[in-house]
């Protein structure tokens, strides 16, 4: 997660406003709305999929814009505005940069919306190829040649990484802005969270390649609790060190293509992974 | 057999013996936290009996490298390092401080509940006991004492075992914490297994310990039994991997601009394995959370690592932002920072920080690289 000092285009929007988000009282819910890009929908999805807490949810937010759950849509201005979704066409830019304006606090969920998505394997192929195999009518497909992370276009105050992300972060984000506190979202290794779970490490004990030590926490390092490589769908940690790690998948037999490939998934496009990818290609 | 408090302090045992004093320690209420299988390695577990102890079992380390294999013995403790040592039980990596809840106009503080577990740990390497003391130095020094870690080291039983062969990343004799347990236990053991025998030397360490070994069948052992057992230890003392106790400390602060720091920060992936795995690192961070309805706030404290961003954060920015830095951090602060704040090196030789750093750095040849010994 990177926290963003508030950006000028909000200090516009919000000026003359007579409340604002930090100290909210408890009368005043935060209208919150949920938007959707180039997606699959799961991360939005895992908002639904908090049952425990979904009472405790609608009880503490007004969810006034949230097309995938209800067809209540109230318009904005939204004090919380969460995105899913990469943007991949010229009206995603229109409409980001809208979303932006509408929003106090904007949250980006997911590896689409933080990195550009599996869909950003498009990024190192030319688009109109794929236009032309795919559709009958080419000439109606109005898009961008690369599928961009949210915070390409517009300021993004909180992001939460992941593919799919941790329902536990996203409720941990909401319960921080609303008792006006830091949202603790570590952005170190997975290895750590490994080590705090007793995992023995697939890497050094089983020689199976693992993304963790590159890779950001947030998901309770699920692959590796069972026996699996990390896959690296929190995208790169706070300082990752991929070149290290590739020399060491080397050692452990991987081909120059797998490294390629280790790295090219989810987050393919994060700075991070993306030139080490393209190290290993060249 | 009979002993009488302060005469005989060692003792022969079969292994029938030592599931005797399994049974004892059950019956007066102990954990009994010991070695055993699990996910392809050798991991501290709660046990029930001696049958749960990876009995004729070895492992096989080198840097970033660590596989199990069969012994062709029944050794019940022939192996080394495991991956993580024992300061979970002792030093839990996530722990809740305390809870508020709004009352009325009010806030009612939760106090956890003091730890009551009664730990007794099967198994405990020379090098690990004094991992421990070094920790308890930390962790109940008056300026900042921790009660619930005194609570369960203040109950603690320590089986201490004496390593008989030395795994590919020890460097304990070196640091003068092994292969020979010298104090801090209640009971220690030698484990002798060859093709006529298979028995224990034990060393009795405290009144604990004899009162727990007292009703247990046990023999006196002859000299020669002895001699073999201390023969086995001996042989552990010869190791590859060394560190220089007297120098190192002087030498390593004296190199902070080594070139070498630049060179090891290539490789090091600042994941904070290292710090994890180690015995005696003791860094934590505190977290506070609210409920969404924010009547109820709970403060956490967790493992830290001096390679996490977050750790050198302060007011006003970070102090130690490049990999580099946190190696130096953690190397010069382990091994020379440490000998001046409380006495003694923080490292005990265990080899862990090399067996489980995915890119195996070795921490001897590091410190050799920038001392120039």
């Amino acid at each position: 997660m990177v926290l963003f000092s508030r950006c000028p285009m909000c200090n516009i929007f919000w000026k003359g406003r007579n409340y604002k988000l930090a100290g909210m009282t408890k009368a005043k819910r935060p209208k919150v709305a949920v938007f959707k890009f180039a997606s699959c929908d799961g991360c939005q999805l895992s908002i639904l999929d908090a049952e425990d807490e979904l009472l405790d949810i609608a009880g503490a937010i007004d969810i006034a814009f949230f097309p995938e759950a209800t067809r209540r849509m109230l318009r904005g201005p939204y004090d919380i505005g969460i995105v899913e979704g990469s943007i991949t066409t010229p009206h995603d830019v229109e409409r980001i940069r809208d979303v932006r304006k509408s929003c106090a606090t904007l949250i980006t969920i997911g590896a689409c919306a933080t990195a550009g998505g599996i869909q950003a394997l498009r990024n190192w192929k030319d688009i109109k190829n794929f236009v032309h195999i795919v559709y009958t009518s080419p000439e109606y497909i109005s898009t961008l040649d690369r599928s961009m992370p949210v915070g390409s276009f517009v300021h993004v105050d909180y992001e939460l990484r992941g593919c799919s992300i941790n329902k536990y972060q996203l409720i941990e984000t909401i319960s921080g802005l609303l008792n006006n506190r830091r949202p603790n979202v570590p952005t170190h290794s997975v290895c750590i969270t490994c080590k705090m779970n007793n995992n023995v490490c697939v890497m050094v004990a089983h020689g199976t390649p693992c993304l963790g030590p590159v890779t950001q926490t947030g998901c309770g390092a699920i692959c590796p609790s069972y026996n699996r490589g990390c896959y690296g769908c929190y995208g790169p940690m706070e300082s990752p060190n991929p070149s290290s790690l590739s020399e060491r998948f080397n050692q452990l037999g991987e081909t120059r293509h797998d490294i390629v490939l280790a790295f090219r998934s989810f987050n393919a496009y994060a700075e991070a992974f993306r030139r080490e990818s393209d190290n290993y290609e060249k | 057999m009979v002993l009488q408090s302060g005469t005989k302090r060692i003792l022969k045992l079969t292994p029938d013996g030592l599931e005797q004093i399994l049974d004892v320690l059950h019956k007066i209420g102990f954990e009994t936290i010991g070695p055993t299988l699990g996910n392809d390695a050798i991991v501290y577990e709660t046990i029930g009996s001696i049958d749960d102890l990876p009995q004729g079992w070895t492992d096989k380390q080198e840097p970033a490298a660590y596989r199990i294999i069969k012994r062709n013995d029944q050794a019940y403790f022939g192996f080394n390092a495991a991956p993580q040592s024992w300061k979970r039980f002792l030093y839990p990596p996530d722990r809740t401080l305390f809870r508020i809840r709004r009352k009325g106009k009010g806030l009612e503080f939760m106090e956890q509940e003091e730890n009551t577990a009664e730990l007794a740990l099967i198994g405990v390497r020379p090098c690990e006991l004094e991992a421990i003391t070094i920790q308890e130095r930390v962790f109940t020094s008056s300026e900042q004492r921790d009660d619930s870690y005194l609570a369960v080291r203040k109950k603690l039983f320590i089986i201490a075992v004496n390593c008989t062969s030395s795994g590919g990343n020890c460097f304990c004799a070196s640091m003068n914490t092994g292969p020979h347990a010298k104090e801090n236990f209640d009971l220690a053991l030698t484990e002798v297994v060859n093709a006529n025998e298979h028995f224990f030397i034990v060393e009795i360490g405290s009144e604990t310990g004899l009162s727990v070994i007292h009703d247990v069948e046990s023999a006196e052992p002859t000299e020669d039994e002895v001699e073999t057992a201390a023969g086995l230890v001996r042989q552990a003392e010869s190791q590859i991997r060394k560190l220089d106790l007297d120098t190192t400390p002087k030498l390593l602060s004296a190199n902070l601009e080594h070139p070498e720091w630049d060179e090891v920060s290539k490789r090091c992936l600042a994941c904070g394995n290292c710090t994890m795995v180690c015995p005696t690192c003791f860094c934590s961070t505190v977290e506070d959370t609210t409920d969404l309805s924010g009547k109820l706030a709970e403060r956490r404290r967790r493992w830290d690592s001096c390679f996490t961003l977050d750790f050198a954060k302060v007011a006003g920015g970070n102090f130690r932002t490049s990999p580099r830095s946190r190696y130096r951090q953690w190397l010069t602060h382990k091994l020379s920072s440490w000998v001046d704040q409380f006495g003694k090196s923080g490292c005990v030789g265990c080899g862990r920080c090399i067996t489980w750093c995915p890119v195996g750095i070795d921490i001897t040849a590091e410190v050799q690289k920038i001392t120039g010994t």
